[in-house]
């Protein structure tokens, strides 16, 4: 059954993802991204992790996406236009894209312990107490830079879109 | 019985006494606002306009379905699914009451207990917000995107001081699946004061109650929120280009929002199925001397008839009531019944301020919305969680 939902929701994703490339129209291609963002939380899901699966749901498919998508609406974006058709060029494109993506698998695969590999269900603590106690026992410190970090960039972010006021 | 069996039967309930309540709530609705506004509402189709939302079901199922030209027909079409298919799943977390013993068979009246039951509604919630944006894009109207873009701000915006509200009860009885928190609000201060969370110390949550009640209204796009669908504006916002039965999943959206948002405050804040005052003080027999109220009305009423039909319907309407109200004393059906029946008067409670709301204020301007939601009920939010938590690191 996880295998099933894993296979499922993983095609889901990659195809999400080609779409997103593949579209012209940036609402198209916004909301293939919602689609990996939504599969991903599913992934998370299955192997144990129920609150990264609800913050990414949250946090990345449902606030951030939006908000792509409010600012594509609120420039009113059009489709991109296709520069002169090459017909070569995803002849030579696709097998050389498969290549890399399978040499990276291979690599991986040889690289990783097996006893490392993941099984379904064998993870436990990912409900919010444990991520909770962690994060604030174990790990401050990385968290509060984290924080800090996401503060600054929002600071940098008010001071680039600030307007001048003579 | 075996659990597939058994989900699917639940899942079956679950989704009818859900639509009928959509259904219906338009038809009270209608007949509340009618009465605030000193009018009778509908009351041709059926006994007091009754069957009224039947003949809205067929009304918007044998329209015509307009196509407007120049749409982007695929999210033109997927936009009202979107909005329609999260407002509805949300119902699947909800718990309505205490487990249900038949015999062989104990089941929770739930669909399903999740342990992050309350982010998985808070995420629910921020996916509908594509429904609405996508038809206000893809209608190819100018209005339509004015409200879709309205929408999505306003919910974007209102949905960081209600996740705000939800954090601190959470704080205090320090669980997320739905159950649980109607379990830790159960018992009673003084043996009367209720340990509901608007009540329960360290920090009785009667703040963010209130804060969750007007980030709710704004997230359901309700007045005196209904920014995206301001008629005087915008035509209809939104859903200006639909027609027919796409239209009506836009509303039926809207409807099944305010159910979940209802019963969300209800489990959070207002200790779910738990009775307003304990059973030794007769709590257990207010549904019985309601219904007996009830009866007794409507049999004055049917013998003192205003119209000649009311001597019929409403004797008729009596003997129902009656029949509920000696159902409530059957102990083990009242077991079953009496947190259903709490459960229930705590969300029309609250569905019937929303259109109570509804028909008293006027809308705020889209400005003043905006600033509200940040410069007041956000640092309110934020105070109040602090306050939340420093009591119960100290306590």
């Amino acid at each position: 059954m996880d295998s099933i939902l894993f296979l499922i929701f993983a095609a889901i994703a990659v195809g999400c993802g080609l779409n997103l490339v593949l579209q012209t129209h940036p609402i198209s291609s916004a909301l293939s991204l919602v689609g990996v963002m939504g599969s991903l939380a599913v992934l998370y899901l299955l192997l144990g992790g129920e609150f990264i699966a609800m913050a990414q749901l949250i946090v990345y498919a449902g606030a951030i996406m939006v908000l792509f998508i409010f600012v594509i609406m609120l420039l009113n974006a059009g489709g991109e236009r296709r520069g002169r058709k090459r017909l070569w060029a995803p002849w030579a494109g696709a097998p050389m894209v498969a290549a890399i993506i399978g040499i990276g698998a291979y690599l991986i695969q040889r690289a990783a312990p097996r006893t490392a590999e993941v099984t379904f269900g064998a993870f436990q603590h990912g409900n919010p107490s444990d991520i909770g106690t962690n994060l604030f026992e174990n790990y401050v410190l990385p968290f509060e830079i984290t924080s800090i970090l996401i503060l600054i960039a929002i600071v940098g972010a008010i001071v680039l879109a600030r307007k001048e006021i003579e | 019985m075996n659990f597939l069996i058994l989900s699917l039967i639940k899942a079956a309930v679950v989704a009818f006494v859900l639509m009928t309540t959509l259904a219906y709530l338009q038809w009270i609705e209608r007949k509340v606002i009618a009465h605030i506004q000193l009018r009778v509402g509908p009351r041709r189709v059926g006994p007091h306009g009754l069957l009224q939302p039947l003949a809205d079901v067929i009304k918007l199922l044998t329209k015509e379905d307009l196509l407007p030209s120049h749409v982007n027909k695929v999210f033109y079409f997927l936009a009202p699914f979107i909005a329609v298919f999260f407002a509805l799943i949300a119902i699947s977390v909800i718990p309505f009451g205490t487990e249900v013993n038949l015999g062989p068979v104990h089941t929770a009246m739930q669909l399903t207990d999740l342990n992050i039951g309350v982010l998985f509604i808070l995420g629910l919630s921020g996916m509908g917000v594509y429904g609405v944006a996508l038809a206000g894009w893809a209608s190819n109207n100018k209005y339509a995107l004015l409200g879709g873009l309205r929408s999505s701000a306003q919910m974007i915006s209102y949905e960081l001081p209600m996740a705000l509200a939800i954090a601190a009860p959470l704080l205090m009885l320090n669980t997320l699946s739905f159950r649980q928190l109607v379990e830790a609000q159960s018992g009673y201060y003084l043996g009367f004061i209720p340990r509901w969370t608007i009540f329960q110390g360290p920090v009785p949550q009667l703040v963010s109650f209130i804060l969750f009640g007007i980030a709710a209204f704004a997230e359901t796009n309700r007045v005196p929120f209904d920014l995206p669908e301001a008629e005087n504006e915008l035509v209809a916002g939104f859903h200006t280009e639909y027609s027919s039965m796409k239209f009506a999943a836009f509303f039926m959206a809207e409807y099944a929002n305010m159910v979940t948002v209802s019963c969300v405050a209800t489990l959070l804040f207002l200790g779910g199925w738990q009775p307003l005052w304990p059973a030794q003080y007769g709590s257990n027999f207010l549904p019985t001397a309601m219904f007996l109220a009830g009866a007794a009305l409507c049999f004055y009423h049917g013998f003192h008839p205003a119209r000649s039909f009311d001597r019929i319907t409403l004797p008729a309407a009596g003997v129902v009531f009656l029949g509920i109200a000696v159902v409530f004393l059957i102990p083990p059906v009242a077991a079953v019944l009496l947190p259903l029946f709490w459960f229930a008067a705590k969300v029309g409670f609250i569905l019937f301020v929303y259109i109570w709301v509804r028909g008293t204020l006027p809308r705020f301007r889209y400005d003043q919305l905006m600033r509200f939601a940040w410069t007041f009920m956000f640092p309110v939010a934020v105070a109040n969680l602090f306050l939340t938590g420093l009591a119960v690191a100290l306590s």
